[in-house]
């Protein structure tokens, strides 16, 4: 069974987002790190660059397979987690402390029409 | 890919089915079976046959034998390699062709011990196609084709350690002897079993044929040694990282040997059906080749992603690529434009929404490490 965070928000496509202020932080969950497997690269957006809701932000990628990853929320990338380039395996050990992007919201009230951990917990049947 | 899909129903399983639910393997539709794709990592499956030894279910193979008087002139009528002169133990690879030089499939033509008997040995996804094409071209020969697919199990032991392994469990010290691209015939409970030096990792290794029963009783005492059980994931990251082609992804209907670099595998100085095509694209008249490209970054090229020039002119697209596990490299085949394909052309490959700069290089990207 994996691992949800009560107090996160969650999308369909299994992205977390925590709120601080105006600022999204982006990650992927437990269940999708799960559901990869062994994690080889993260392909992340740069910074100033801007994301839409719904739309396609990066990758994760596994020796076998490759899975996009969908911004919750529109906005301005003001930070990337570097420290991935080179250890994608930390969103295997620990999918909530390795956030993807910092996104700056231009429209907060999106994080409305997200999960919260109760509703994405029934999302993924456990 | 080109992987047609099947309604779960259809699949069929390999005698050792039970034996990987019982692994808790992680099971996909593959060529119309239901196969294992991993038991526990892709990398620690793929590093157990680089390092140890691993072994595969390759069950799902078709085995077709061919018989008769005029065996060895219909056999070397349909495939591309020159069979005369070839011993009784030997085993060679190479192509039947379409007319047009499209390739029916890619297989191994075993020369049996007893003469005038044939063993081929053909992808699983190609199994109703190849043998009606074999036995279509079969009219007018002296020769009767039987494919024996469901009769026979295959389990492919492989890496370093294979031969010692080999000989520790099943106790076959004719292994020893033979030579890569050398098989024998010896006896398991009674029943035929052919010991072949062959495999599609780049490592030293066998292919284990016998009937289904046997096969099970034989996965389990290589269980029980401890030999690591690999999925077709690392059969798939080991085969492209030494060169070895995967049919429906870099060989097809659309794909000749020719365009693939397989000539060498292609002997002119016979016929056969799809010779004059061939010799005609190996003149110069082919629009693209198979070329393998080295990307500048840990971005992993995927099969279907466009190949550019550094211009970002479109011209060519990747056919099968990974992060190589042995190399830690991206690399990936690619077929391109012909005017593309010299070694160390700049080549960039799209992956999403940038463009990655790389060059081409050999197509072995690893070093294989077969007895010689």
């Amino acid at each position: 069974m994996s691992k949800i965070i009560e107090g996160l928000k969650y999308s369909e496509s299994h992205e977390w987002v925590k709120v601080e202020g105006n600022i999204a932080v982006i990650g992927v969950s437990d269940f999708a790190q799960a559901e990869m497997g062994d994690i080889t690269y993260v392909d992340m957006p740069e910074v100033d660059d801007t994301v839409d809701a719904g739309e396609e932000f990066g990758a994760l990628e596994s020796v076998k397979a490759s899975s996009e990853l969908i911004s919750p929320v529109s906005g301005t990338v003001v930070e990337v987690n570097a420290e991935l380039e080179d250890a994608p395996e930390k969103v295997n050990e620990d999918a909530y402390a390795a956030w993807i992007i910092k996104v700056e919201m231009s429209d907060p009230a999106q994080l409305d029409a997200l999960l919260d951990a109760a509703a994405y917990k029934a999302q993924i049947g456990e | 890919m080109s992987e047609v899909q099947i309604p779960p129903e259809q699949l069929q399983k390999t005698c050792l089915y039970p034996a990987h639910v019982a692994l808790q393997a992680k099971m996909s539709p593959f060529a119309g079976f239901m196969m294992p794709i991993q038991y526990s990592t892709i990398t620690v499956e793929h590093l157990a046959v680089r390092e140890n030894v691993g072994m595969f279910d390759v069950s799902h193979m078709g085995e077709v034998f061919v018989e008769g008087p005029q065996a060895e002139d219909f056999v070397n009528h349909i495939f591309t390699n020159e069979i005369r002169g070839f011993q009784p133990g030997k085993v060679l690879y190479g192509m039947m062709c379409y007319p047009d030089g499209g390739t029916v499939d890619d297989l191994l033509v075993y020369r049996e011990f007893q003469p005038d008997h044939f063993l081929l040995v053909v992808n699983a996804a190609n199994i109703d196609k190849d043998f009606a094409w074999i036995q279509e071209q079969a009219k007018g020969f002296d020769c009767k084709v039987t494919n024996a697919s469901d009769s026979w199990g295959q389990i492919a032991l492989q890496g370093p350690k294979a031969e010692e392994t080999l000989i520790k469990v099943l106790g076959y010290q004719e292994a020893a002897s033979l030579g890569f691209y050398e098989f024998c015939d010896v006896l398991y409970k009674g029943e035929r079993l052919i010991l072949s030096r062959t495999g599609y990792t780049g490592e030293d290794g066998f292919e284990i044929y016998t009937s289904p029963a046997n096969i099970v009783e034989i996965w389990d005492r290589f269980i029980a040694a401890g030999v690591q059980p690999c999925g077709l994931g690392c059969r798939d990251t080991l085969r492209f990282e030494a060169g070895l082609l995967l049919y429906g992804d870099e060989l097809s209907a659309e794909i000749s040997p020719v365009m693939a670099g397989l000539g060498m595998f292609c002997k002119y100085e016979k016929d056969f059906v799809g010779k004059e095509a061939l010799l005609d694209q190996k003149a110069g008249n082919l629009a693209r080749k198979l070329v393998g490209i080295e990307i500048e970054d840990k971005a992993i090229p995927r099969a279907g992603y466009p190949v550019e020039t550094p211009d970002g002119k479109e011209v060519g697209v990747v056919t099968t690529g990974y992060h190589s596990i042995s190399l830690d490299k991206s690399i990936c085949f690619a077929l391109v434009d012909k005017a593309f394909s010299a070694l160390d052309t700049p080549l960039c490959i799209r992956i999403r929404k940038k463009v990655f700069p790389g060059k081409v290089v050999k197509k072995r990207f690893y070093q294989t490490n077969y007895k010689k």
